[in-house]
């Protein structure tokens, strides 16, 4: 058993799929996230690949505020990714709501609506600190792994339970 | 028996490892020509077994259910190649697998997976045609449907078949959806078009879909390899001559419509291949 799930383990540190949401971001961060998939970066060296699907992805990128329309959507990506999963927040404005956090019609940053594993600080964050982020939420799959190795099912009932609650 | 059997269960297990490797070369040398250092080799593997080891989630039974007839399909396609049956069985049994695969593309409400489907529908119209007029010309040259025929037979088909063989390339253009006819789904996928097919696919049947795939590479790869069948030199330059081909054309090109691919694989592929077949029935 011990050595199926070092192979599970390395191939989930091997094959990142991202899927990219743009929640309300000035654009500013999208430009930085897509620089990474340049030649200049090019992630696809460690097995990362730009999905434009939730159901494919296994980390999901955020980038912007969230505002009271959008999050219905983000909430809405997360929960048909399959388990496990893994968030990364982007820039100041995913952090916290950024230079948007006055505004009237925003609710803050990612973490008021889905759990994020990693935060990447910045306005707009270089494409290496992005990259350094999804490099940071890696590791947090080893940790995950554990949880969601077995039962995974029984896990993301609890979890939309929890996530209903709230 | 006992020598077949073994064939059989060899070819069905080192099948999807070579199609695997090919696929991580795909990605190197695609990465290469896009002067990128592109993923390790064994990267399809990594994604294989990151997506069987996923949370299952399907929209409908039916989805898993099509999946794995098509993965069965394949694999069966495969083992039948490597006994030496029949040619037209083969392309059959493959043709029902990518029937399923649409099928289940089609049970889900999806407009992505749905406008995929009718795409893959489009491109199993344009490639089938194709492949079994080159079987009638090995038909018509050999005499027999048979690959075992086409392995006893001492002189290369190529040189009696080579329209027909480019009209092979361009078939194998299509099945394995690379650029410019990369209409269905493609693994360049940025949008969510452009994964058609599978969008509503995950975790480990979007697994077995690819490991579908694998094994069909293969076999169109094996097909192609027999029109140089006198030397086993001959039949490996012939197959990776031809996927290196393929990985150059998908690279140069953009995706064209389903209109201008039905039109180049019928109006050019059928014209070749009819000169052809006319071709070797006067010089019988
Ligand atoms: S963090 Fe800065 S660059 Fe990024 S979305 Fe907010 S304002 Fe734009």
């Amino acid at each position: 058993m011990g050595i199926f799930k070092n192979i599970t383990e390395i191939s989930r540190m091997k094959s990142p799929w991202l899927l990219h949401f743009d929640c309300g971001s000035c654009n500013g961060c999208d430009i930085e996230v897509l620089a990474c998939l340049t030649p200049v970066y090019d992630v696809e060296r460690f097995g990362i690949i730009h999905v434009g699907n939730p159901k494919h992805a296994d980390l999901l990128l955020v980038t912007g505020t969230v505002n009271h329309r959008n999050k219905k959507v983000l909430v809405n990506l997360h929960q048909q990714m399959p388990e496990p999963k893994i968030v990364v927040a982007i820039g100041a404005c995913g952090l916290s709501g950024g230079i948007f956090r006055e505004a009237y019609n925003v609710v803050g940053g990612v973490d008021q609506v889905i759990p994020v594993h990693v935060y990447v600080p910045g306005c707009p964050p270089k494409p290496e600190a992005i990259i350094d982020g999804v490099v940071l939420a890696l590791k947090e799959f080893e940790a995950k792994n554990e949880k969601y190795g077995q039962g995974a099912r029984g896990k993301r009932r609890e979890a939309n339970k929890e996530q209903e609650k709230s | 028996m006992i020598y077949k059997t073994a064939l059989l269960i060899g070819a069905l297990i080192t099948a999807p490892f070579l199609g695997g490797l090919l696929m991580g070369l795909d990605r190197i040398l695609t990465a290469r020509l896009q002067s990128r250092i592109g993923p390790p080799l064994l990267q399809p593997f990594y994604d294989l077994i990151k997506l069987l080891r996923k949370e299952k989630m399907v929209v409908n039974v039916w989805q898993a259910f099509c999946v794995n007839c098509y993965v069965a399909a394949a694999s069966i396609s495969v083992g039948l190649f490597i006994l030496g049956s029949d040619l037209l069985l083969i392309l059959f049994i493959q043709a029902v697998g990518a029937i399923f695969l649409v099928v289940g593309a089609l049970t889900s409400t999806s407009p992505y997976s749905q406008v995929g489907a009718h795409r893959e529908l489009l491109q199993i119209l344009s490639y089938e045609p194709l492949l079994i007029l080159a079987i009638i010309g090995i038909y018509l040259e050999t005499g027999s449907f048979k690959i075992e025929a086409v392995l006893d037979w001492e002189q290369p088909l190529l040189m009696r078949l080579p329209f027909l063989f480019l009209v092979t390339g361009y078939a194998l253009l299509v099945k394995l959806r690379k650029s410019p006819v990369d209409l269905s789904t493609s693994h360049h996928a940025h949008q969510e078009l452009v994964k058609g097919l599978t969008t509503d696919y995950s975790g480990p049947y979007l697994a077995l879909i690819e490991l579908g795939h694998w094994y069909e590479v293969v076999l169109f790869l094996g097909f192609c390899s027999l029109f140089w069948a006198t030397s086993w030199i001959g039949m490996l330059i012939v197959a990776l001559g031809l996927f290196l081909a393929e990985i150059l054309v998908d690279n140069t090109t953009a995706r064209l419509t389903w209109r201008w691919m039905l039109g180049s694989t019928w109006g050019l592929g059928l014209t070749l291949s009819l000169i052809n077949l006319i071709w070797l029935f006067l010089r019988r």
